[in-house]
Order: structure tokens, then sequence, then C-alpha cells
């Protein structure tokens, strides 16, 4: 009870404090030659680490925008700016910041925040307010299922994540001669919406083809042990091990499963690439299939950062510590500011009404991929893609170029 | 559920795996623990900031590490500079705050846990990290069971640092002065001792044993600037039910806790593993709320 109240007024002297910050001068959303946009995002808190690739995928979409002229309205070019705000990785904070965003910045455009469970917090609220927001972080499905008009994500919703790796882990045991029915699934996901998406797909999925669920483990929020867990893998021999919790989840479990030396045929696990497993873990990592959103070796490309590949190199060499890869959290946050240059040179307007109706009509390929919204508002042009470390590179996989079955390292 | 106790019968190595693990970091639970128990056994101060103490200790160890320096190396430095640390947080803040209630310290505590993590988080960076040690894993029982020698060598140690604490607390002026203090802080100072430096001691002390486990922590398993608050429940729960000023039951239920952690994520799922600690601390409560009325209707 005291540690409760402890807890209480240190947050209201925190909101408090805030607020006396908060009483800037009112901007608005359009002024002289600059375009506002404003996101509430994860700096600090425990969504931090992807908050910044987020931010510094938005940064380097607006500075390259801003160089090559802008966006162009009514024949004027229009520099483009954004307003952060930390979120603290908490969900009512981030309400509160879209609220202030809005009322008290005057923002009529919104970039989303990181992570499915912030984004459903803010969606509410930039709803009310009738301002649209284009989100590139939030992929749970259960934000399209509520009749949102005013939300577009350029991102594919996270059911898909794992639910390609399970068809995989299906088709290579059937030519090996294994029943649908002796395939054993396990699964570890965090308790939080997007993990519970993927989960859900991987779900689906294992249904559909007809394998055995062993193990199905929730993780909790400040995950920094799973031997539980994985000592029943140990005893259950399952033949795909699925993993999903964010980064801290993917270090754990990678860390965990090199220390316990698990034989796992195959294991799978979101945010590979943002965990940095590779450069922690080096070669215990190979073999782990990692769904992605964005490859820089895809073929797609556009006039603004020209191909995948030449976004990577761009990236790589405007921020530091990307050496070995750039997550694709930071590309499709650059994708989504790009949707708004193109949604305002279509509308040709600053009206929000008009906007909205020019980013639902949204058609565009970038670098990034192809992009066009269902009337929900979730991206149906782009697909994920399943990629496996080999040699600590990440490869796109396919059943033939697949290194199957894993041995203990 | 039932499956996996099913899965516990049938195999003695998983319950053998899951006995070693729990014990092995549960001696690290037990050893920040200990800190707790003296600073609150001392000082009536209920540290908040206990779990984010063990994290510094721990980010220290990570440093070393990354410079290519054995983070057991590190463990000595790591207490040294806690036991600094934790003076000079006596001396601005602490010392202020130990005569009054118990809510001031409860919030001036739980400040500094906030303020730590968040500096931490400021120039650590909130990705998991861990201190690598080059140990490898030993392989028992045909692979059945496997030993991170990592926490072998951590259990070692924390029992290395519990013996020599014992020792201290028996031997030494300064630990004979602690635990008089602790047992009537007026009746000490009017026999001369100096409780100020007692307290200021206890703290900075209590800061060098989280700055230790936390190089062990770091060594077993990952770290992050947030992570401290589990620390420190894990802290409370083992104080509540062993009672201070009691090391060897401190002891037993780290040992305990570490064990029940890793039973009931096995068969409960990795979720329930906190929440069991939150359990047993109820329990615990529950339980010491019917010794204690039998207690009072014997004295009435």
């Amino acid at each position: 009870m005291l540690m409760r109240r402890a807890f209480l007024s240190t947050l209201a002297l925190g909101v408090a404090a805030a607020g006396l910050v908060a009483a800037g001068p009112v901007s608005a959303k359009v002024e002289g030659d600059t375009i506002t946009l404003g996101s509430a995002i994860s700096f600090t808190g425990k969504y931090s680490s992807n908050g910044i690739h987020a931010k510094n995928g938005y940064n380097i979409a607006v500075k390259r925008i801003n160089e090559m002229g802008g966006v162009k309205v009514g024949g004027k070019a229009y520099k483009l700016k954004i307003i952060y705000y930390d979120d603290e990785s908490t969900p009512a904070r981030g309400a509160q910041l879209a609220e202030r965003l809005i009322k008290q910045d005057g923002v009529k455009f919104m970039l989303g925040p990181y992570s499915s469970g912030l984004t459903k917090a803010i969606a509410p609220v930039t709803e009310k307010h009738k301002i649209p927001m284009v989100e590139s972080e939030g992929a749970a499905r259960s934000l399209f299922s509520q009749g949102y008009k005013y939300l577009f994500a350029v991102l594919s919703t996270s059911e898909q994540y794992l639910a390609s790796a399970v068809a995989l882990a299906a088709e290579l045991n059937k030519k090996a001669g294994k029943k649908p029915g002796d395939v054993k699934v396990a699964m570890a996901f965090e308790n939080d919406p997007f993990s519970l998406d993927v989960r859900a797909g991987v779900m689906e999925d294992v249904k559909k083809h007809g394998l055995k669920l062993v193990i199905d483990d929730k993780l909790p929020r400040d995950i920094s042990d799973m031997t539980a867990t994985l000592t029943k893998v140990r005893a259950v021999k399952p033949d795909l091990l699925v993993v999903s919790g964010h980064s801290k989840g993917a270090a754990t479990a990678a860390r965990q499963i090199k220390e316990l030396k698990l034989n796992i045929p195959m294991i799978a696990m979101t945010h590979c690439e943002s965990s940095k497993i590779v450069n922690k873990y080096g070669s215990s990592v190979n073999g782990y299939l990692c769904p992605t959103q964005w490859t820089e070796t895809l073929p797609n490309k556009d006039s603004t950062f020209g191909t995948a590949m030449d976004y990577y190199k761009t990236f790589q060499s405007t921020y530091e510590g990307y050496e070995k890869s750039v997550p694709y959290q930071s590309a499709q946050a650059s994708a989504a500011v790009m949707v708004w240059k193109d949604a305002f040179e279509r509308a040709q307007s600053f009206d929000v009404e008009k906007v909205r109706d020019a980013l639902a009509a949204t058609n565009m390929s970038t670098f990034y991929g192809n992009i066009k919204f269902s009337p929900a508002g979730n991206n149906i042009a782009k697909p994920m893609f399943l990629r496996q470390i080999q040699d600590g590179k990440y490869n796109v996989v396919t059943p033939s170029n697949v290194q199957w079955p894993l041995k203990a390292k | 559920m039932l499956s996996n106790i099913d899965l516990l019968m049938d195999s003695p190595f998983t319950n053998a795996q899951l006995l070693l693990d729990g014990l092995l970091i549960g001696a690290l639970f037990a050893l920040s623990a200990y800190g707790l128990a003296l600073v609150w056994g001392v000082m009536n101060v209920k540290n908040l900031a206990q779990g984010d103490f063990v994290i510094m200790g721990g980010y220290i160890a990570v440093v070393f590490a990354q410079n290519g320096i054995h983070p057991i190396i590190a463990l000595p430095i790591a207490a040294i500079v806690m036991f600094g640390f934790g003076w000079l947080l006596y001396i601005t803040i602490i010392k202020r705050v130990i005569e009054r209630d118990l809510f001031t310290s409860l919030l001036a505590t739980f400040g500094i846990a906030i303020v730590l993590a968040q500096g931490m988080n400021l120039i650590f960076g909130p990705d998991v990290r861990v201190a690598e040690s080059g140990f490898e894993t030993l392989v028992l029982f045909d692979g059945n069971v496997t030993v991170s020698e990592a926490k072998l060598a951590a259990f070692l140690l924390a029992a290395l640092l519990a013996t020599g604490l014992i020792t201290f607390m028996k031997k030494s002026r300064m630990g004979q002065a602690i635990r008089a203090t602790a047992q009537d802080a007026r009746a000490a100072k009017v026999m001369g001792i100096d409780t100020e430096k007692v307290y200021a001691f206890t703290f900075s002390l209590n800061a060098a044993i989280c700055g230790a486990a936390g190089v062990l922590i770091a060594m077993v398993w990952v770290i992050q600037p947030f992570f401290g608050i589990t620390h420190s429940i894990r802290s409370f729960v083992i104080v509540t039910a062993a009672g201070f000023g009691n090391l060897p039951g401190v002891i037993m239920a780290g040992l305990g806790l570490g064990a029940m952690e890793q039973f009931s994520g096995f068969v409960l799922g990795a979720e329930f593993q906190q929440a069991t600690v939150v359990g047993v601390l109820i329990g615990v409560l529950i339980w010491r709320q019917v010794q204690q009325s039998k207690h009072r209707q014997v004295v009435e």
C-alpha cells in the first residue's frame, strides 16, 4: 500500500513538472514554409532502442526530402519538421502527449510511436480529433479492426511475421518423411499486443498445417531469464522453437539457448536485427530464422532514396552503430515520412480532410516496398520476408537454401 | 500445466536442471537481500533502489568486459566504486530522511531508483547487455543437464562474499558496532558508538554488496537499465520471509526463492516466474500475521 502510494505521488509530481515545461509557445501545423509533423515516441524506457531506430528513420527522410527541395504544394516548396516527445514507453504517457501535440502544439499531421501497444493508446486520440496519423511501427492486427479512419500503417501486420517459418518447418519436415502430427512446435511469446498477435498468426498456421503444439509459454515484460522455458524445450525436444519478445526477448533467448547447449532443429524469432544478436553471440545464432518487414537486398526503389541498398548505405553513413545492419524499424519510419510527402503533393492542400483522402488513396512504390492502404488502414501491397542468419549474414531464405536442421553449438 | 507436471515426474534430469539453475541464481538473490536486511535492520530504511544498485554493479562489469577485462576482476572494483557511491548517496540524501517517517524514506529511495534507472538508460542505452565472461558450459549426463560455468563461478564467489561478510560482522569493530546499533541505536550512542558513521558505513556496505551481486548477475543473466525493480522485489520478499539479522535465513530464503522461480516458470509458464515471487510474499505475510496473532493471544 505504502509503495503504491509512494509510486502515485512520484507520478503526480512528474506529471506536474512535465506540465510546467509544456507551457511553451503554440505553433501551427503549417507556418511560413514549414510543415510540422508530430510524434510521441520512446526515447526512454523499455522500447527506447527501437524508438530511436524509428526516430533516426524519420529524421533521415525529413533531411533527404528537405535537401531535395521539400514538399511542393500550390507551386511553393515547403520544408518538413518533426516535433518529438518522449512517451517513456508507457501507453498512458503516449496518449497524453498525443493530446498535447494536437491541442497545444497545433499539430495536424502525426507520425506514429514505436510498438503496437503505444499505437493502440495514441490512435483513439488522433481519431477523436480527426487528425491523420501515418504510423510505421504498430503492426498488431487489432489496430485495424476498430474502424479507424485516420490511421494509416506502412508495415505488414504482425500475424504475418512468423507464419512463414511455420510453413517452412511443415514443408521441410514433410520432405524428411515426418508426419505433420509428429512435428512439435514450442512457442514463447511476450505478453504484449504485438507479440500476442504474432502468436495468433503462428497458431493459425500451426493448425493449418496440422502440427503439434507442445509448449505455449508467455514471457513477462521484463524478461531476464527464460531457463525454465528452455529446460522444458530440452525435455520435449520440439522441431521448431518460436520466440517473440521484442529486442530483450531475442537477446535473452539467444544467450540462454547457447548457454544451455540446446539442440533445436529450427529456431525462429522476431527482432534479431534490432537486438544485434549476431554481434553479441556470434556463430551460436547461425541458422536462426528472422522475419523482417524489409531487407536491403530487395529490388525496390524510388526517386528520394534510390534503391533499398542506397537507403541502407545512406543510413549507415549518417548514423553510428549500424555497421552490421540497418533495422527495418528505421526503413519503415522513413517510408512513413515519404507517404506524408506524397499525400501532401497529391492533395495540393493542407486541409486535413483533403490530406486524409489523399492518404487513403496512396498507391506508391518506395525503397521500402509498395504502399497501398486497405480501407482499414493497413498496407496490403507489401509482403513480410523471412531471413536466416547464415555465417553471420542475413540471407532471404527459401526451402532450397535454408540451413536445416541446426545442431547445438 | 498438468502435462508439465507429468514431464517433471518423468524426468529426474529436468528436475535436477531446474533445481541447479534455481540454487545457483538464488545465491545471488540472497546476496543483495542480505544488503537490504542490513540497511532495513540497522537504519530502518527500506531501500527501493536496491535493485538499481545491483544493475549499476552489473554495468560496471559490462564496461570492464567490453574493454577486455574479465568481469571477475571487476568484482572488487565494482564493490569499491559502489561503496563510494553509497557513501555519497548517504551524505546527500539518506542522512536527511533517516529520522523521518517511513513514507519519506520510501519516497526518497524510490526517487533514487528512478533517477538511477534513467541515468543508466542515458549512458548505456536500453539494450540488454551481458558481461561476457568467456566461460563455457559443463555438460553432464549425456547433455541432459548443463551447468553454465559462469553460474557456478558466481555461486562460489557469492558464497565467498557471504563468508567474508559473516566474519566481518562477527569479528570486526565496525561489524560489532553495526550489530549494536541495530539492537538499540540510543544505547549504542550512549556507549560511545558514532551511530552516524555506522549508518553511513552500513548504507555504503549495502551498495558495495549490491555492486558485487550485480557483477555476478551481469555474468549469468542479462541486464537492462529498467530491470532493477524485479531485483528490488526479490530482495524484499527474501528479507520479509527470513527477517533481518538472520544471514542463514536470508541465504536459505534466497536459494529457495531461486529454485521456486524455476519450478513455477516450468510448470506455470515463464510469465508466472515473477508472479511467484510476489505470491510468495503474500503467503509469507499471511503466515506471519497468523503467527503473530497467536503470539498476541499468548501475551494477553
